[in-house]
């Protein structure tokens, strides 16, 4: 579905991501966890053509995407919910969905298929994005991703600063995203969330996938976690 | 005239230079709210619509009113072309960098002026009005024409509001505005965002421009004023904000014309002072008060 194949990328002068490598199947959750400034935003917003890639292949579905324009990135079916959740967040959380919706020409039908996911954003629909709770916010960054209809969802710590309740309901969003057949790019910082819902873990260390690992086999104490998180 | 017509007199003219002011200065606010450009040669795109005007009078012939017409139409498109074409050859080329955009705006200033200068010559190019009718107010005749020019201010500017706030590429122009890098996630194209808004930028000064005309005549020199008037505007009022923009563009317009017309009438002894200059001086003092005490703007956001 979304394979990234010896990606070369950074900041001007400062190469962040050498050779990353890794692929990610329909209905599956693949977590990227590594220590902060490895590089795991750098590696999402390479992925929408917001960061100069080098080298290497970006394919969805056996189309490349590392040359396309970043504006035309998100019509080959990808969602993007960017650290941070970055928000219209003067616009209200109408006009956020509207703007997920245009995005590949989808419809009122669509809107109710995310409204219905999250109601607490059917009743803040005229409220301004910026005076939202944090968790409305990321439910509200998600659901605009989920406008596209995706094919691939790229979620960046989705679950910071949240409180317990709301990374349950997060969690539960993205398996049952999952059982529908998305492909979903995971970053997560905390071991537990990332065990509970992804099917396998890159660890990134120097800009690589330093090792893959299914999580069936893993528990919080597993060395990996140690190794290259330092938790 | 007694003093209330005075001030009725005063008060009509401040309206029309502030309808014409709010127009050209809702063009440069646009472009730098959602571009983040100060746009230098906004007062050209001015200049060029006026010329325009002109050159739709002079050569289609005809009665006034049709070339009126076709000019209000024609100068914009033409001047909104030219912006997106330097939009496109020049500002996206520079990243939109703020310091390279405000001197390649510098450079288009005087490409755009001196271009007009061998193409239309250095003499003032007279516009007739589309109709000439005289309507007697308490105590004064006033040109019909005038209050036409309030009236189309007025129109144009609720549309751009309302284009602005309920349609879509309103609402794609706001994304841009708040975070380009995610709206190109979205799959907005900002290039072309980009290159619409300022064509619309500088087709609203060439509207005023064409609006004002038949008043003022057009000359290759005349894009200076609009400018600082503009400027003073949008820093009063605050960049990006459209009512601000209003807001300031009614207390320039005023000032510039109540004080020349209505104060020597009032206080006769001190006549001589009451000049436009004065005024373009007050103005700039509100500018500077402005600029120390609430850089944002009366009704603009503070930002990051
Ligand atoms: N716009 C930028 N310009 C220059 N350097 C940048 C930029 N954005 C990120 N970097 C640098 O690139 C490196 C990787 O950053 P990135 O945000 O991808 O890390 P991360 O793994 O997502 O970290 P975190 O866990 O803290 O979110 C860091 O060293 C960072 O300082
Ligand atoms: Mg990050």
């Amino acid at each position: 579905m979304l394979r990234l194949e010896g990606i070369e990328a950074g900041y001007g002068a400062v190469q962040v991501l050498r050779g990353l490598s890794f692929a990610v199947e329909p209905g599956e959750v693949l977590c990227l966890m590594g220590r902060n400034g490895v590089g795991k935003t750098t590696a999402l917003r390479a992925i929408m053509g917001q960061v100069p890639v080098s080298a290497g292949a970006i394919l969805v579905d056996g189309v490349a995407v590392q040359d396309l324009a970043a504006h035309d990135v998100p019509k080959e079916g990808i969602g993007y919910v960017p650290q941070g959740r970055r928000l219209f967040g003067d616009l209200t959380v109408a006009e956020n969905i509207e703007i997920g919706l245009m995005t590949r020409g989808r419809d009122a039908r669509v809107r109710e298929k995310v409204l219905t996911i999250f109601p607490r954003l059917r009743e803040r629909l005229g409220q301004i994005s910026r005076t939202l709770s944090g968790g409305e916010q990321q439910m509200l960054a998600i659901a605009r991703a989920l406008c596209l209809e995706p094919k691939v969802l790229l979620l960046d710590e989705p679950t910071e600063g949240l409180q317990p309740s709301m990374i349950a309901l997060i969690r539960d969003t993205v398996v049952a995203l999952k059982e529908t057949g998305v492909a979903t790019i995971l970053v997560e910082q905390r071991v537990d969330a990332a065990l509970s819902v992804a099917d396998r873990i890159a660890f990134i260390s120097g800009g690589q996938v330093a090792e893959t690992v299914d999580t069936g086999g893993m528990t919080e104490q597993s060395p990996q976690f140690a190794a290259y998180v330092g938790v | 005239m007694s003093l209330g017509s005075i001030f009725l007199l005063a008060l009509l003219e401040g309206l029309v230079s502030a309808s014409v002011l709010a127009l050209t200065a809702s063009g440069l606010s646009l472009v730098f709210g959602i571009m983040r450009v100060v746009n230098v040669a906004h007062g050209e795109f001015f200049m060029l619509g006026a010329v325009i005007a002109w050159f739709v009078s002079h050569w289609v012939g005809g009665p006034p009113a049709v070339a009126f017409v076709l000019a209000l139409g024609v100068a914009p498109l033409v001047v909104g072309g030219i912006a997106a074409l330097a939009d496109t050859l020049v500002l996206k080329r520079l990243n939109y960098e703020p310091e390279a955009t405000i001197v390649a705006t510098i450079g288009l200033l005087y490409i755009l002026q001196q271009g007009a200068l061998s193409l239309f010559g250095p003499n003032a190019l007279p516009v007739p009005a589309p109709f000439d009718l005289r309507l007697q107010l308490i105590g004064f005749g006033y040109s019909g024409y005038k209050l036409a020019v309030i009236a189309a201010a007025v129109v144009i500017l609720l549309s751009l509001w309302l284009i602005l706030t309920h349609t879509r590429i309103g609402l794609v122009m706001r994304a841009t505005q708040i975070d380009r890098n995610t709206a190109r996630a979205f799959g907005i194209n900002v290039d072309r965002v980009y290159a619409m808004v300022f064509a619309m930028g500088a087709g609203l000064a060439a509207i005023a421009a064409v609006l004002i005309v038949p008043i003022q005549q057009a000359h290759y020199l005349m894009g200076a004023d609009p400018l600082l008037l503009s400027f003073s505007v949008v820093i009063i009022g605050g960049l990006g904000s459209l009512r601000g923009t209003v807001v300031a563009a009614l207390l320039i317009g005023m000032v510039d014309q109540v004080i020349p017309i209505f104060l020597p009438v009032v206080l006769p002894d001190y006549g001589a002072y009451f000049t436009p200059t004065l005024a373009k001086i007050l103005a700039t003092l509100v500018v500077a008060l402005v600029l120390v005490f609430r850089p944002q703007g009366l009704f603009g956001k503070r930002h990051a």
